[in-house]
C-alpha cells in the first residue's frame, strides 16, 4: 500500500502548494494553455475535415482521400511528426506544435464523417430526393442529422487525442499541463508528475462530458432513440 | 394522363431495363406495373420523376414531356411513395408529412395543418404526430408515407412496392384504405408491385411486363383473367385465376330464395326442404338446420348482396354444410337465400363471358 500513501502524499504536495495556483506556471495559466492548444488544433481540424467529409461522403467523389488519411494516421508516429515539425520550423510560435496535432485529428473526423453520411440508408436518401429536395437540402437538412452521432463521434476521438497530444507537446518546450509531468520527470518532482496527470485526466473527462452533452443537444431523439414517450 | 410514348432505357453496362415501352395512364384511375424481377417495373415509375432518366422515347404528363422539368420541380408536384416508407427518422411525424409543404415555402402553420388533416385522413391517431418514426410500427410508417406524398395535394402519386413489407394482414388493410383513399381523391396513380393479386385488387388498368422490360398485356384486371395475351401471362396470372375472376363478377343478378327462412323459436317451417335458416328477431341469421336434425344448429356464411362479388358468395356457400350462402343487407338482415342452383346458374353465366 505505499504506492497508494505516496501517491496521496504527493497529491497534497502538489494541490496544496499555493505557488501552484498562480503565475505563469500555475495551474489556471496551465490549464488555460492546454484549452488554447487543444481547442485551436480541434477547431481547425473539424474546419477541414467535416466539409471535406461532407463532401466525399455526398458525392462519392475523392474516396481514396479518406483512405489515405486513415492509413497515414495508423502509421504516423506522434511524437515523430511533433519533434520534426519542431525542427523544421523553431518553437518561435506555436504553430511548430498546433499543425502535427492538426493533422493527427483531420483523420478520425474525416473518416467518421464521410461513413457517417455514406452509410445513411439509401431509402432515406432516395426519398429525399424523391420528394424533390436539391441535392444540398439532402444532405444538409436529411444525412448531417442523421449522421450527426458518428460526425461527434469523430471529433470526440480527435478531441481525446488531441489533449492527449498537448500533454506529450510539452516536450517540445509549449506549455500546458504536459510541462508538470514533463519537468516533474527531469527533476525528480514527483508530486508535479503525479498532480499533472491527475489535471490532465480530469481535463479529457471533462471533454468527454461536453461532448456528451453536445450530442444530447444537438441530435435528434428520433435519430439517437432518446424518447420514450409512448 | 401519364403517357410512355416508345421509352427505353439501357443502363451503362448495356443492360436494358426497359425497352420501347408504349402505355397510357389514364387521369384519375390507378394502372398497376406487375411483374417478375427484372421486368423494369420500377425503373419505369422511378422515370416518371426523373429519379431515373429514359434513354430514349418520352414520357409525358399531361401532354408536357417531364425531361423537360427541371428534377426538383417536377418532383415536388408528384407524390412519391416506397417501399420502406423512407421516413425522415430525425422529424417528428407531423414534420414529416410536411416535407413538400415546407420545400413549396408554406408557413409552417398552414404546413402543420394540413399535416394533421392527413394524418387523420389516412386512419392514423393525431396523437402520432409529435413521435418519431422509429416509434411506429410499419404498418403505420407506411401510412405516414402516403400522407406525407399526398401533403401538397399532387394530382399524381408514384407508389413503389409501397405495401410489400408489411404482413399479410396490415397489408390488406392498407390496400383497401388505399382504394377508399382514391375514390375520396381521384388521382392519378401508377403503382408498381410483383404481387399478381394485389395488382387486380388495386389496378383499373394492369400492365404485365415481361422480363427485359417489355409489356406482355395491358388490361382491364378482368379482361385480363379472362383473356390472358400469351403463355407467358398466363403463367403469370397463376392456376386459380377462374376463381379470381369471380370477384369481378357481380352478385347482383343472383336469383334469391326467401322462403327458406324459419324465425328463431318459431315454427318448424315446411319439411320438405333439406336445409332452413333461422333467423333472429332482427332479421340477422342465426344458423342452418337440416330436416333431419332440428334441434342443432349448422354454421353459414353471409355476404354483402350486390356488393360483394360472386367469389364472396361462392365462399359463404362453402363455409356451411347446407351448401347454400346466405345474402344480407348493410345491417346484416337477411335479405335471402342463394341456392346450389342458384349459383351454378350465375357460375354458367361468368363462365360464358
Amino acid at each position: 500500500m505505499n504506492w497508494l500513501i505516496s501517491f496521496f502524499a504527493w497529491m497534497g504536495e502538489f494541490f496544496g502548494n499555493g505557488e501552484n495556483w498562480s503565475g505563469p506556471g500555475g495551474i489556471p495559466m496551465r490549464l488555460l494553455e492546454h484549452l488554447e492548444f487543444s481547442a485551436l488544433a480541434l477547431l481547425l481540424a473539424v474546419l477541414v475535415a467535416v466539409p471535406l467529409g461532407l463532401v466525399i461522403g455526398h458525392t462519392g467523389r475523392g474516396e481514396v482521400l479518406v483512405v489515405i488519411s486513415a492509413n497515414l494516421a495508423r502509421a504516423l508516429p506522434t511524437l515523430g511528426l511533433l519533434v520534426m515539425f519542431v525542427l523544421l520550423l523553431g518553437t518561435a510560435s506555436i504553430w511548430p506544435v498546433i499543425i502535427p496535432l492538426v493533422l493527427l485529428s483531420v483523420p478520425p473526423i474525416l473518416v467518421n464523417t464521410f461513413e457517417g453520411i455514406k452509410g445513411v440508408d439509401p431509402d432515406l436518401r432516395d426519398a429525399a430526393y424523391g420528394m424533390g429536395l436539391r441535392g444540398g437540402q439532402v444532405l444538409g437538412r436529411v444525412l448531417v442529422p442523421v449522421a450527426l452521432p458518428l460526425i461527434l463521434l469523430g471529433c470526440r476521438l480527435s478531441a481525446i487525442q488531441v489533449v492527449a497530444t498537448t500533454t506529450v507537446a510539452a516536450y517540445t518546450g509549449l506549455g500546458g499541463l504536459g510541462r508538470y509531468v514533463i519537468d516533474g520527470f527531469a527533476t525528480k518532482d514527483y508530486a508535479g508528475v503525479v498532480g499533472g496527470s491527475v489535471l490532465i485526466v480530469l481535463f479529457a473527462l471533462v471533454v468527454q462530458l461536453l461532448f456528451t452533452l453536445a450530442q444530447r443537444v444537438t441530435v435528434s431523439p428520433g435519430v439517437s432513440r432518446r424518447v420514450n414517450v409512448r | 394522363m401519364i403517357t410512355f410514348d416508345a421509352v427505353t432505357k439501357r443502363f451503362p453496362d448495356g443492360t436494358v431495363a426497359v425497352d420501347d415501352l408504349t402505355l397510357e395512364a389514364p387521369t384519375g384511375e390507378i394502372t398497376v406495373l406487375v411483374g417478375p424481377s427484372g421486368c423494369g417495373k420500377t425503373t419505369s415509375l422511378r422515370m416518371i420523376n426523373r429519379m431515373i432518366d429514359a434513354s430514349e422515347g418520352k414520357i409525358l404528363l399531361d401532354g408536357v414531356p417531364v425531361q423537360s422539368i427541371a428534377p426538383p420541380t417536377l418532383r415536388r408536384g408528384i407524390g412519391y411513395v416506397i417501399q420502406q416508407a423512407g421516413l425522415f427518422p430525425h422529424r417528428k411525424i407531423v414534420d414529416n408529412i410536411a416535407t413538400v409543404p415546407y420545400l413549396l415555402g408554406w408557413d409552417r402553420k398552414r404546413a402543420r395543418g394540413r399535416a394533421m388533416e392527413l394524418l387523420e385522413r389516412v386512419g392514423l391517431d393525431a396523437a402520432l404526430a409529435g413521435r418519431y418514426p422509429f416509434q411506429l410500427s410499419g404498418g403505420q410508417q407506411q401510412r405516414v408515407g402516403v400522407a406525407r406524398a399526398l401533403a401538397a395535394d399532387p394530382p399524381v402519386l408514384l407508389m413503389d412496392e409501397p405495401f410489400s413489407a408489411v404482413d399479410p394482414v396490415v397489408r390488406t388493410t392498407l390496400q383497401e384504405e388505399l382504394l377508399r383513399l382514391q375514390s375520396e381523391l381521384n388521382k392519378t396513380i401508377v403503382f408498381v408491385t410483383h404481387d399478381i393479386d394485389e395488382a387486380i385488387k388495386l389496378g383499373d388498368k394492369v400492365a404485365v411486363l415481361r422480363v427485359g422490360g417489355r409489356l406482355a398485356q395491358l388490361a382491364a384486371p378482368k379482361t385480363l383473367l379472362s383473356e390472358p395475351s400469351d403463355d407467358f401471362v398466363r403463367e403469370f396470372l397463376g392456376h386459380d385465376r377462374g376463381i379470381r375472376r369471380l370477384q369481378f363478377v357481380s352478385t347482383e343478378g343472383l336469383r334469391l330464395r326467401t322462403d327458406l327462412t324459419v324465425r328463431q323459436g318459431g315454427e318448424g317451417g315446411s319439411s320438405e326442404e333439406p336445409w332452413l335458416l333461422v333467423v333472429d328477431e332482427q332479421g340477422g341469421p342465426v344458423g342452418w338446420i337440416a330436416g333431419a336434425r332440428p334441434g342443432e344448429l349448422e354454421p353459414f356464411g353471409t355476404f354483402l348482396y350486390g356488393r360483394d362479388s360472386m367469389r364472396s358468395a361462392l365462399d359463404a356457400a362453402l363455409l356451411s354444410p347446407s351448401g347454400c350462402s346466405v345474402a344480407v343487407d348493410d345491417e346484416g338482415k337477411v335479405v335471402g337465400v342463394a341456392t346450389r342452383e342458384a349459383l351454378d346458374e350465375a357460375l354458367a353465366e361468368a363462365a360464358d363471358g
